[in-house]
C-alpha cells in the first residue's frame, strides 16, 4: 500500500481520452453549421459545373452558348427547348450561365492565390521584425490602401490588354484585383504575429534554440492560420464581385466568351422586355457570393479557439 | 539513466551567473525621451548548485531580470557573466549555443505550449535545434524526458489542451532538462496552479535539481514557496536589489524595511498566528518605474525614511549588514 | 440566520453530458459572521456563491434545493424580486477588479448607479455619499479620485472601489470570491486589514471564497471545505486548522509552505486529478487521491457529514484520528524523491492503512 502510494504521487499518469485534433475539431463545428455546409455544397456543385460544362456542350447534351439563334430572340424560359431563355443575341442563357461560371470562380480562387503570398509575406516580415521595418512596410501598405480599388483596376485593365483565351485575359485583371485587396491580409497577419509573438509559447522556443526562420515558419505560421484561411474566404466573393463589375462596365473579358457580368450588362438594356436574361447572371452571382460568406461565417467559427470548450 | 550535467570540479568558479550593474529600459513612445526602467542597476551572483530566491511586488522588475540573464532581451546596460561567457555581447548563432545550457520554465501552463503540436514535437524540438543524437534517439530521449517527469510516455502523439495544468507544467519543466542545461530560470511555476498540484511540482523540482546537480534562479511573489525552495533569497523593489541573504536570516532578521514589511504582510495557515500579526503598512503605493524616486526609491513609503534628508538625496549601495553572507540597500539597515 | 442552503444542486447541461457542479450542499450564515469556503478550483464553491445571487452562466440552472435568506426562498423569486435582491441583501465581489468595472465609466458614477438603481437613493443623497464611501474603504484623496477612471487607479485601489460598490446598498451579506488573488502581497494585507475593520463597524456578514489557506486562517470565524460539488469538512477555523478530519482538508494543509516555518523537506502532495464531474467516482468521490483508503470509501454510497467534534462535521468513513499512524507518516512523505521511492519498489511492500 505504501509503495502505491509513494510511487503514484510522484507521478501523473492519467491523461484524459483521447479527444479529437484541433483540425478535426473544427471540421466537426463546421458540418453543425447548416448554412455553412449549404454554402459548400452549392460551391462544389458550381465548381462541377464549371469543370463539366464544356464537356456537357461537346457531348452536345448542354446547348452551344456562342450558338446564335436568329428564331428564338429573348425568349422567355421554355420557349423552344431553351430551359432559361435567350438572350439579344439568341443564345442559350442556361449555357451561357454554366460555361460563364469558370470565369467566375478562376476569378475568385486565384486572386487569393496571388494575395496569399504577397500579405503573407509582408505581414509576416512586418510583425515579426518590428521597429523600423515594421513602419516602413505599414506606411507603404497605407499607401497602397489609400488608392481608390476600382479606379486603380480599371486604369490597369484599360492599359493592359492581353489577347488570346479567356484565361489569358484573365491575367491583367486578376492581376489588379489581387494587387489591390493584399493590403487586408498583411495587416492581418501582422496582427496575428504581433499577438502570438509575445506568447510563452514562443519565448520557450526562442529559449529552445530556435532560430527566427523556424519560430514564424513553425510557430507563428500554423497559430495565425485560422483567420488567414477566413479572411481568404471572405475575398473569394470580393473578387468575383468585382470581375462582375468590370465587366459589366465593358473592361471585363471580351465576348463572345460569357461572363456572369457581361450578361448583365447585355439583358440590362432589354430588361423590360425580357427581365430573365438580367435575372439569372444575377441571381448567379448573389448565390454564389452568398454561398462563399456562408462557408467563411462557418470556418471563422469553426477555427475560433475561444468557442472550443 | 539520464546523462548527468557535467560535475563541478573543485576549481571552477563557486558561481555560475555574474550579473553586474544591469539596466533595461524600454522607451516609452513618442518623443519623450521617457523609459520604463524595469532593471534598473541589478547586482546579483547565483552560485552553482543554489536556488537563489527572487521576489518582489509588480514593477519590480523580477520578470524582466529573469529573461536578461537566459538572453530573450538584450540588455540595455551592464553584463551578465554565465560560467564565464559574457552574454550581453552575443548574438545569434553563439548566444543560441550558449543557451543551451540555461533554460527556462514559465509560468503559465497554458500559454507555455505551442497549442499546435503535439507533445512529442515539443519536446522534441530543443533536440533538433542544437542536433542532439540521431532521429531514433531523439525519440527515444522524448520517451525518457516524460518519464523524467513522472508522466506517462505513451502520450508523445497527444495535444497540450488534452493533458491538465499540472501535466502540462511538467511537460514545460521536461523541455527545459531537454538538453542537459545546468541553469534554469523557473519565472513562477507554480502561481497558476491549484494548492495540491503546485506541491507536486515544487516536490519535483526539488528532485530533479538534486538528480542534475541543477542551479535555479526561483522567481514568485509568493514568499512561502520561495522559503521553503530556496537557499538564498534576493529581494527586488523598482528595478533594483534591496536585500540578499540565506533563506533563514532573510525571514530571522531582515535588514531592509522594505523586506521586514513583506514579511509581516504574509498570512500564515494558522488562526491563532494570524490573529497576533500585525503587518506593517507601507504609505503610497508602488511609484511608477518610469519616474522613480529620488535618492532611495523606497523613500516615499518607508516607515523610517529621513526625508528630507539622505533618504530622498543619496541612493544607498548595496552592501553587507546583519549576517554572514546578507547584503541591504539602505542607509539605516537594521535599525528598526 | 441569514442564510441557509438546503441541499442546493447546481448541474450545467453541456454536450459532454451533465455536470454536477453543486451536488447537494447544505451550509447557513449567521448575522455578522465570516464563513470560509475554501477548496480548488472545480470544487463548486464559485458556483454555489452565483448561486446564492441566481447568476449562473449558461448552460447551468438550479435544479433542487432551496436558498433561504431571511426566510425568503431565493430559489422561487420573480426576475423582479431577485433585481431587488441582487446588490441590496447580498452583493458579491469578483475576484478581477479589472474585468468587473466598465473602462469607461467613471468610478464615482459606477457606484452611483449600483445605489440608484435599487431607489434607496436619490442622485442627490446619493453622489456625497459616493464619497463617504470610498473614505470607508480608505481611498485617499477621495473627494477627487471619485471622478477617476477605473485605470487610473491601482490594483489595490480597483479592488477598495469594488468593496465601496458592493457595501453601497449596506446589503446584510457580502460574498467575496477570491478578492485578494490579483493583488500583490503588501496591498493583499491592507485589504484583509479593510475587511476586518468593515466587518466590525459594519455588521455585515461575509462569505469568503478562496483556495488561499492562510487568507481563511486570517479572517474567518468558520470553514467549509469543498471537494466535487461537495462539503467534505465544516468546522471553527481553528478546530479545522488544529485537528482537521476530513483527509482531503489534511493534506490541503499539508501541501502549503508556510513562511514562518524553516524548511521542511517535503511538501503533502495529492495524488491524482479531481475527477470529471459529468462521470464522479462510485462511493466516496475522494477515494481514487485518498491516502487513506479502505474498501469501504469504494464499495458503500457516500458517508454522510457526521459529527466529529463540537461544531465540526466531516464526510469520510476513516476520519484522521482513526488512520493509523503508519499510514500517516507513510502520507506525510507521500513524495518521496525518486531514488528513494525505487528503493521502496525492491523493499517488501508493508502493510499499510487497513489494505
Amino acid at each position: 500500500m505504501a509503495v502505491a502510494t509513494v510511487e503514484q504521487a510522484v507521478r501523473d499518469w492519467e491523461v484524459a481520452e483521447e479527444q479529437v485534433g484541433l483540425w478535426q475539431d473544427a471540421w466537426v463545428r463546421f458540418r453543425r453549421n447548416r448554412l455553412a455546409v449549404f454554402g459548400a455544397g452549392l460551391v462544389l456543385f458550381l465548381i462541377v459545373v464549371a469543370v463539366a460544362s464544356p464537356l456537357l456542350v461537346n457531348l452536345g447534351i448542354l446547348k452551344n452558348p456562342f450558338t446564335q439563334h436568329v428564331d428564338s430572340i429573348q425568349t422567355a424560359p421554355g420557349v423552344n427547348g431553351f430551359a432559361l431563355g435567350t438572350d439579344i443575341l439568341g443564345r442559350d442563357t442556361l449555357s451561357r450561365l454554366m460555361i460563364g461560371s469558370a470565369v467566375s470562380l478562376t476569378v475568385g480562387l486565384l486572386v487569393q492565390g496571388i494575395i496569399f503570398p504577397i500579405g503573407l509575406t509582408i505581414g509576416l516580415t512586418a510583425g515579426y521584425f518590428g521597429g523600423r521595418v515594421d513602419n516602413l512596410l505599414m506606411r507603404f501598405t497605407d499607401i497602397w490602401y489609400a488608392f481608390p480599388d476600382l479606379l486603380f483596376v480599371l486604369v490597369v485593365v484599360s492599359v493592359w490588354h492581353l489577347d488570346g483565351p479567356w484565361f489569358i485575359q484573365l491575367i491583367p485583371i486578376f492581376g489588379a484585383i489581387a494587387l489591390v485587396n493584399w493590403v487586408n491580409l498583411a495587416r492581418l497577419v501582422r496582427g496575428q504575429v504581433l499577438s502570438i509573438k509575445e506568447k510563452e509559447y514562443i519565448e520557450a522556443a526562442r529559449s529552445s534554440g530556435s532560430t527566427p526562420v523556424k519560430l514564424i515558419l513553425k510557430h507563428l505560421l500554423p497559430n495565425s492560420l485560422g483567420p488567414i484561411i477566413v479572411t481568404l474566404t471572405f475575398g473569394i466573393p470580393q473578387a468575383i464581385f468585382l470581375e462582375a463589375v468590370l465587366s459589366f462596365l465593358g473592361v471585363g473579358i471580351r465576348p463572345p466568351q460569357p461572363t456572369w457580368g457581361q450578361m448583365v450588362y447585355d439583358g440590362y438594356e432589354a430588361i423590360y422586355a425580357n427581365p430573365t436574361a438580367v435575372v439569372f447572371p444575377a441571381l448567379a452571382i448573389g448565390f454564389t457570393l452568398l454561398s462563399f460568406t456562408f462557408i467563411g461565417d462557418g470556418l471563422r467559427d469553426a477555427l475560433d479557439p475561444r468557442m472550443r470548450r | 539513466m539520464a546523462e548527468r550535467a557535467p560535475l563541478t570540479a573543485l576549481e571552477l568558479d563557486p558561481v555560475l551567473v555574474r550579473i553586474g550593474g544591469v539596466y533595461k529600459h524600454f522607451p516609452v513612445g513618442g518623443f519623450s525621451g521617457l523609459a520604463v526602467r524595469a532593471v534598473d542597476g541589478v547586482d546579483l551572483e547565483i552560485r552553482r548548485g543554489e536556488t537563489l530566491g527572487l521576489v518582489g511586488e509588480s514593477g519590480c522588475g523580477k520578470s524582466t531580470l529573469a529573461r536578461l540573464v537566459t538572453g530573450l532581451l538584450p540588455v540595455t546596460g551592464g553584463s551578465i557573466n554565465f560560467d564565464g561567457h559574457e552574454i550581453t555581447s552575443l548574438r545569434g548563432g553563439k548566444l543560441r549555443r550558449v543557451r543551451r545550457r540555461m533554460q527556462m520554465i514559465f509560468q503559465d501552463p497554458f500559454a507555455s505550449l505551442d497549442p499546435r503540436m503535439t507533445v512529442g514535437d515539443i519536446l522534441q524540438e530543443p533536440l533538433d535545434n542544437f542536433g542532439i543524437g540521431t532521429i531514433r534517439e531523439r525519440r527515444r530521449r522524448v520517451q525518457e524526458l516524460l518519464r523524467l517527469v513522472g508522466l506517462n510516455p505513451n502520450f508523445t502523439n497527444r495535444y497540450p489542451h488534452e493533458f491538465s495544468g499540472g501535466q502540462r507544467q511538467r511537460i514545460g519543466i521536461a523541455r527545459a532538462l531537454a538538453v542537459n542545461p545546468s541553469f534554469i530560470v523557473c519565472d513562477e511555476p507554480v502561481s497558476a496552479l491549484d494548492v495540491s498540484i503546485a506541491a507536486q511540482i515544487i516536490n519535483l523540482l526539488q528532485d530533479l535539481q538534486k538528480e542534475f546537480n541543477l542551479t535555479y534562479l526561483f522567481i514568485a511573489h509568493d514568499l512561502a514557496v520561495v522559503r521553503h525552495l530556496s537557499d538564498r533569497i534576493a529581494v527586488m523593489y523598482l528595478g533594483k536589489v534591496v536585500e540578499t541573504a540565506d533563506r533563514n536570516d532573510i525571514y530571522d532578521k531582515p535588514q531592509h524595511p522594505y523586506t521586514k514589511a513583506l514579511l509581516s504582510s504574509i498570512p500564515v495557515p494558522d488562526p491563532i498566528a494570524e490573529r497576533g500579526r500585525a503587518p506593517i503598512s507601507l504609505k503610497g503605493e508602488i511609484p511608477s518605474p518610469v519616474n522613480p524616486p529620488s535618492g532611495c526609491r523606497f523613500h516615499p513609503r518607508c516607515p523610517i525614511a529621513r526625508v528630507p534628508g539622505i533618504c530622498s538625496e543619496e541612493e544607498p549601495l548595496l552592501v553587507a549588514h546583519g549576517a554572514k553572507d546578507q547584503v541591504a540597500a539602505c542607509h539605516f539597515a537594521g535599525q528598526f | 440566520m441569514l442564510l441557509q442552503v438546503e441541499d442546493l444542486h447546481t448541474q450545467f447541461f453541456t454536450s459532454r453530458g451533465v455536470v454536477r457542479a453543486v451536488d447537494g450542499v447544505t451550509f447557513h450564515v449567521d448575522a455578522g459572521e465570516t464563513l470560509g469556503v475554501v477548496g480548488e478550483s472545480g470544487c463548486g464553491k464559485t458556483i454555489t456563491a452565483l448561486s446564492i445571487l441566481r447568476l449562473i452562466p449558461d448552460p447551468g440552472r438550479i435544479t433542487s434545493g432551496r436558498i433561504l435568506f431571511r426566510g425568503r426562498d431565493v430559489t422561487k423569486m420573480t426576475d423582479e424580486e431577485i433585481r431587488d435582491f441582487r446588490g441590496n441583501d447580498v452583493a458579491m465581489i469578483f475576484q478581477d477588479p479589472m474585468t468587473s468595472l466598465n473602462p469607461v465609466t467613471r468610478i464615482g458614477s459606477q457606484i452611483e448607479e449600483a445605489m440608484t438603481a435599487h431607489e434607496r437613493f436619490t442622485e442627490t443623497v446619493a453622489r456625497p455619499r459616493v464619497i463617504e464611501l470610498l473614505k470607508r474603504v480608505r481611498v485617499p484623496a477621495a473627494e477627487s479620485r471619485v471622478k477617476d477612471y477605473p485605470h487610473q487607479f491601482s490594483g489595490g485601489m480597483r479592488q477598495r472601489a469594488m468593496i465601496a460598490m458592493g457595501l453601497s446598498n449596506e446589503p446584510d451579506l457580502l460574498i467575496a470570491d477570491e478578492p485578494t488573488t490579483a493583488l500583490d502581497v503588501t496591498v493583499q494585507a491592507e485589504i484583509i486589514q479593510l475587511m476586518k475593520q468593515l466587518n466590525r463597524e459594519l455588521g455585515a456578514a461575509m462569505m469568503l471564497i478562496t483556495h488561499n489557506m492562510a487568507l481563511v486562517a486570517s479572517l474567518c470565524q468558520r470553514i467549509i471545505v469543498m471537494y466535487a460539488g461537495r462539503i467534505v469538512e465544516e468546522g471553527p477555523v481553528e478546530q479545522i486548522f488544529n485537528s482537521p478530519q476530513h483527509p482531503y482538508t489534511w493534506s490541503l494543509l499539508r501541501s502549503v509552505p508556510r513562511v514562518d516555518e524553516a524548511r521542511k523537506d517535503r511538501l503533502v502532495s495529492i495524488r491524482g486529478m479531481p475527477p470529471d464531474l459529468t462521470q464522479p467516482p462510485p462511493g466516496c468521490k475522494f477515494h481514487p487521491r485518498c491516502p487513506f483508503v479502505i474498501d469501504k470509501c469504494r464499495v458503500d454510497p457516500e458517508p454522510r457529514l457526521e459529527e466529529v467534534a463540537a461544531g465540526q462535521v466531516a464526510r469520510c468513513w476513516v476520519l484522521m484520528r482513526n488512520a493509523r499512524e503508519e499510514s500517516v507518516e507513510a502520507a506525510k512523505q507521500s513524495a518521496l524523491s525518486r531514488e528513494a521511492a525505487e528503493k521502496l519498489k525492491e523493499a517488501p511492500a508493508a502493510e499499510v492503512g487497513g489494505g
